[in-house]
C-alpha cells in the first residue's frame, strides 16, 4: 500500500532515461522474503538518488507477495542494517531482512 | 587483559557440520581464567504442542559473521573478558542437536556468566539468521520477540549494535579496566521471554 504514495515522489525528477543516471543494486531475499517473492537474488535498475526505501517500494510493486512483509521487515544495505532513507549506489547490496529466528 | 589482539571466534557452520563444543571451550580456555560460561541452544521435540522433526538454518552468512563480531566487541566493552568463542549451525539440525554454542571465559565467573547471556540475546535480536520449524504436518520461519521489539532502532542506526547505555565512556568502543565488575550496566538485555521459541 506504501508503493503507490512513494511513486508519485519519484516523478517529481524528468522521466527520461537519459537526463537521469540510472544505477543498478543487487537485492537478496532471505528466507520468507525468498518464499513470498519467488526469488533469491536479483537485479534492479534505479535512478540515483533513489534511497533504499524507494527501492523496496519498487520490488513489492514487481513482487506483491513482499507486501505483507512491510512493516515487520528490516532492510541491510552493504552488510550493515540501514534506515530507509539511506542512498543507494551503483553496485550496492540490498537485503530484505525478515525477522530473524537465530538461536 | 588481550589489549592487544581480542580472541574472539566466531563461526557460521554450513550443513552438515555438527558443532565441536570442545573446539570451542579449548579456544576460551586459558590458565588465566577462573570461569568459562557456556550457552547451547538445541532444538527441543515440541513447540505449542506440535512436534517437531527439524529445523532448518539459513543465514546472510558474511553480514552475520560481522553481527556476530559486533556483539563480541560490545560484551568486551561491558565485561572484563579474555576469549569469546560463537558457532550457529546451517541447514537442517535434529531433535536434540545444538544449533548454537556460546563460550565465554574471564578470570572471575560474573562477567562469563553475565557476557554469555548478552552474546545469546543480541544473537536473537540482530544476527540475520533464519530458521523454519518443520513439523509432522507442515513448516513455518519462526521470528523472535527480540528481533520485532529491536525494528525501530536497526531500521534507524545502521548498524548491528545492541542498544546498551555505556557509563563513564570515555574511550570510544572499548572500556577496559582491570577489575572484575563491568564497568557499565546494559539497559535494555533484562527481559528474556520465558518462551522464547527454540533456545
Amino acid at each position: 500500500m506504501g508503493s503507490s504514495l512513494k511513486e508519485e515522489v519519484i516523478k517529481d525528477t524528468p522521466q527520461t532515461e537519459s537526463e537521469k543516471e540510472s544505477i543498478e543494486i543487487k537485492v537478496l531475499f532471505f528466507a520468507r522474503a525468498r518464499d513470498l517473492s519467488g526469488v533469491s537474488d536479483m537485479k534492479l535498475e534505479v535512478s540515483s538518488g533513489t534511497t533504499a526505501g524507494e527501492c523496496l517500494d519498487k520490488l513489492i510493486a514487481k513482487l506483491p507477495g513482499l507486501k505483507e512483509l512491510r512493516g515487520c521487515m528490516v532492510l541491510a544495505l552493504n552488510e550493515e542494517y540501514t534506515s530507509e532513507s539511506a542512498l543507494v549506489k551503483n553496485r550496492d547490496e540490498l537485503a530484505i531482512i525478515p525477522p530473524i529466528s537465530g538461536g | 587483559m588481550a589489549d592487544e589482539q581480542e580472541k574472539n571466534l566466531v563461526e557460521i557452520l554450513q550443513e552438515n557440520h555438527p558443532i565441536d563444543i570442545n573446539k570451542y571451550t579449548n579456544y576460551v580456555h586459558s590458565p588465566q581464567c577462573g570461569a568459562i560460561a557456556t550457552f547451547f541452544g538445541n532444538t527441543r521435540d515440541t513447540f505449542d504442542g506440535k512436534t517437531v522433526v527439524e529445523l532448518r538454518y539459513e543465514a546472510y552468512v558474511p553480514m552475520a559473521i560481522r553481527c556476530l563480531n559486533t556483539i563480541c566487541s560490545s560484551a568486551r566493552s561491558l565485561w572484563n573478558l579474555n576469549a569469546i568463542a560463537v558457532a550457529h549451525r546451517l541447514g537442517p539440525v535434529s531433535v536434540g542437536e545444538t544449533s548454537v554454542f556460546v563460550a565465554v571465559s574471564s578470570v572471575h565467573r560474573v562477567d562469563a556468566l553475565d557476557a554469555c547471556k548478552f552474546v545469546i540475546d543480541e544473537i536473537k535480536a540482530s544476527v540475520p539468521i533464519w530458521k523454519k520449524e518443520v513439523y509432522s504436518n507442515g513448516e513455518v520461519w519462526k521470528e523472535n520477540m527480540e528481533f520485532i521489539e529491536r525494528i525501530p532502532e536497526l531500521g534507524k542506526n545502521g548498524c548491528c549494535r545492541p542498544k546498551v547505555k555505556v557509563e563513564d565512556q570515555e574511550v570510544a568502543g572499548h572500556v577496559k579496566h582491570g577489575c572484575c565488575r563491568p564497568k557499565v550496566k546494559v539497559e535494555d538485555d533484562g527481559s528474556v521471554e520465558s518462551c522464547k521459541d527454540n533456545a
